[in-house]
């Protein structure tokens, strides 16, 4: 217990420890997750209000972001079943980088959602009154709940276990590891059922919402972990091997594929009936009597996703500047086309047919990026204390043995 | 915001000072300057919190109160005294505030004579009168529809038409509200049940339980639910000081609020405001259990439809319109079916 104590500190102390250029990242981000900090109490006082979100248009950048993020979040999956099903050895140095990403992409995702209450201090009464199972709201709280607490507890025992310098036993993790699997394909199926299942929205009322959502969620989490592998490399002494990036090229380029077809079987099915249904997609995608918010938007997500995909199916991406390039083009073109162009189009027109377009306000894009900077933040922490305590450099003996030494020799030198 | 922007800059000092082995002047001093920059800078981001309103700040009284279903006799009584004396503080009125209950052997259903209505849009603020919605900015529960003659599509329908008279040749009215569905959405997706649906078909809200993430207002097909985006203000002069806790008692800021068939007036034998105030006779309102009813009749007799069949939410509201008489229609000779008329 003591040494689990001294382990806690350990990581605490060496979070403040780095180069000027570490100092200089964390300072940043702080100042812009207190920007956020800033912009959310303000909508505490004020009320939403503050957001640009009506009662026509009810969910704006908030649960966008948050439905990205989810995706996100799963991905640490398509690290996980490589080396642990598979038994790929490229992966498997890093892939507990993946799941530090899920832990901090899930906090982010539980702070999207809180920030959007509009009564955060009754959160309580989730625990009071909870209408489970018929509320996927409910089912979102458990399966985001329990994702974070599966890969807090796989990448906690690694960890502690590195730095206690014991081997890892598979028995207390790797049962863990197999269920958050599937738990991370549940996550996005739980989210893609909150808006699939509302019969008064056609946009959502679409059983390929989920695939879809796994699809994109396949293509931008590897492709974002690609980068952040890019920068591990660089920035630390954790060895990033091109295979192991190489191999995530591989899931980016079939994940990509799918998503791309699965979009095109959508568009199909929407334009070629050519329903009443088609109104929200109509707006989306050409603009609807005049109001046009959303098209730039779209075409350029499906530029970027076409894109990619292209480049990722070219042999050139094997070389990583090709292949960052696409991996940029697919984050963001998903991040578009699964946040602002699958939550907000749903609300225009309204259920009666008014026409009310969103934009977010300044406030509400402060209160977003001060969450995905406090999401970075956790993550750079993440890396800047698992890389030297899995290396070795940073272990129970090394730091307790060698502060003993100098009290031992020191009575004998004077 | 300047705050944050400055103090966060010099926190680089305890990272850099916090690597020093012992525990020098320099260092100390260094972390000590940058503790209180990184103090100032997280106060002032948290400075907007002095703004909240102190009515505003959960007491323990409030985070102790139960869900409306679970609450004793005595706790449900506290909790009314509670609102009247905090609507007292603020208005210095004295309201009557009150829970009435369901009615037995009642269910109440509503129907709209879509060829009477003229578009005059009483209704809708006579309910704004009635349930003590916000006036700024207003919220308003009815939204009646301008629509094309011959069409039934809402998305060709005008919300904001704005003649000097009503109503216009060549198109008809169609209010919207709450439709008190038998199979309700709203209340299937609420995660905390703070939402659900009396024993007289009348879906109502625990304001004091609602976390206002909106789930409800995404789900409901008839975009018959509202949320309080900012501290709803109602001048205290137009309060209606007849008030009851599920329906227009006074709403804080971030809860989501809705028709509720004027629950505090149809539990004691009076119509809804809407009904009351309707110049035209459009609106009928009843005991659908009650066969001598007007409902009952209008349902046997009229040609009834309902808004969205095909969303299966079986709504309590009823459309109708008339055969002959209307300001559509000259009287008709009956004739037989088959000879020209």
């Amino acid at each position: 217990m003591r040494r689990y104590l001294t382990f806690l500190w350990q990581c605490a102390r060496i979070s403040f420890v780095g180069d000027w250029r570490y100092h200089a990242w964390m300072t940043l981000l702080t100042v812009v997750a207190l920007l956020g900090v800033y912009a959310w109490c303000r909508q505490l006082a004020h009320g939403l209000v503050t957001t640009g979100m009506t009662d026509q248009v009810s969910w704006g950048l908030y649960i966008a972001n948050f439905t990205y993020l989810v995706g996100l979040a799963a991905a640490a999956a398509m690290l996980v079943i490589p080396v642990y099903v598979y038994r790929n050895l490229h992966l498997h140095d890093v892939v507990i980088f993946g799941e530090l990403l899920a832990v901090a992409v899930i906090i982010m995702c539980l702070l999207f959602v809180t920030v959007d209450l509009g009564r955060p201090d009754r959160v309580l009464h989730l625990f009071r009154r909870f209408n489970f199972p018929i509320s996927m709201l409910t089912w979102d709280v458990i399966a985001l709940n329990g994702y974070l607490l599966l890969n807090l507890h796989i990448c906690g025992y690694l960890l502690y276990c590195a730095y206690c310098g014991r081997k890892p036993s598979a028995a207390f993790y790797v049962p863990f590891v197999f269920v958050a699997i599937v738990w991370a394909v549940s996550i996005h199926t739980v989210t893609a059922f909150l808006y699939v299942g509302l019969g008064g929205r056609p946009f959502w009322n679409s059983a390929i919402i989920a695939p879809r959502f796994l699809a994109s969620a396949f293509a931008a989490g590897p492709a974002f972990i690609i980068l952040t592998l890019q920068v591990v490399r660089r920035v630390t002494s954790h060895r990033v091997g091109d295979e192991a990036l190489l191999t995530l090229r591989r899931i980016v380029q079939v994940a990509m594929i799918i998503n791309v077809f699965l979009l095109v079987c959508e568009v199909f099915t929407e334009f070629y009936t050519d329903s009443a249904h088609l109104a929200s997609a109509r707006y989306l995608y050409f603009g609807l009597h005049g109001r046009n918010a959303l098209v730039p938007w779209i075409w350029t997500a499906l530029g970027f996703s076409l894109l990619a995909t292209v480049l990722l199916v070219l042999p050139a991406s094997r070389g990583l500047r090709v292949l960052n390039v696409a991996c940029v083009l697919a984050i963001v073109g998903i991040w578009i086309e699964k946040g602002m162009g699958l939550i907000v189009p749903a609300f225009i027109p309204t259920p009666l047919g008014e026409l009310v377009e969103y934009s977010p306000t300044l406030h509400e894009i402060l209160v977003c990026l001060g969450i995905w900077a406090a999401g970075l933040l956790l993550y750079t922490i993440f890396v800047r204390i698992s890389v030297p305590v899995l290396a070795g450099e940073l272990t129970y003996e090394k730091v307790y043995r060698r502060r003993a030494e100098p009290d031992l020799n020191g009575p004998a030198a004077s | 915001m300047n705050g944050p922007d400055d103090a966060g800059s010099r926190r680089t000092g305890p990272d850099a000072a916090g690597s020093a082995p012992g525990l020098t002047r320099r260092g100390f001093l260094r972390k000590g300057v940058a503790a209180a920059a990184g103090a100032s800078a997280v106060g002032a981001a948290l400075s907007p919190l002095r703004e909240v309103d102190p009515e505003d700040l959960p007491t323990l009284e409030r985070f102790l109160q139960r869900h409306y279903k679970e609450m004793t006799a005595a706790e449900k009584q506290a909790a009314l005294d509670r609102i009247a004396r905090e609507v007292e503080e603020r208005y210095e009125l004295r309201p009557r505030v009150a829970d009435p209950p369901p009615l037995d052997g009642v269910e109440y259903v509503y129907a709209l004579n879509i060829t009477r209505c003229i578009g005059c849009r009483r209704c809708v603020h006579a309910c704004v009168a009635e349930n003590n919605q916000s006036r700024a900015p207003e919220i308003q529960y009815i939204r009646v529809l301008k629509m094309e003659k011959g069409s039934i599509d809402v998305e060709t329908s005008d919300h904001h038409y704005d003649p000097e008279l009503v109503p216009q040749h060549e198109s008809y009215y169609m209010p919207v509200q709450c439709h008190q569905c038998a199979n309700p959405p709203c209340v299937k997706v609420c995660p905390v049940e703070a939402t659900w649906q009396e024993p007289d078909g009348i879906t109502v809200i625990d304001y004091d339980w609602c976390i206002g993430c909106r789930y409800c207002e995404a789900a409901c097909p008839y975009w018959a639910r509202r949320f309080n985006f900012a501290e709803p203000a109602v001048p205290a002069d137009e309060l209606n000081t007849d008030m009851s806790y599920l329906s227009n008692r006074p709403r804080r800021k971030g809860v989501m609020e809705k028709c509720t068939y004027c629950l505090h007036r149809v539990r004691r034998g009076r119509m809804p405001a809407c009904v009351e105030v309707c110049p035209t006779g459009s609106r009928k309102f009843g005991n659908v259990l009650d066969p001598e009813s007007e409902v009952g009749y209008i349902l046997r007799h009229k040609r009834v439809f309902v808004f969205k069949e095909d969303v299966g939410t079986l709504p309590r509201f009823f459309y109708y319109f008339d055969e002959r008489g209307s300001r559509y229609h000259e009287p008709v000779e009956p004739v037989r079916p088959g000879e020209p008329a």
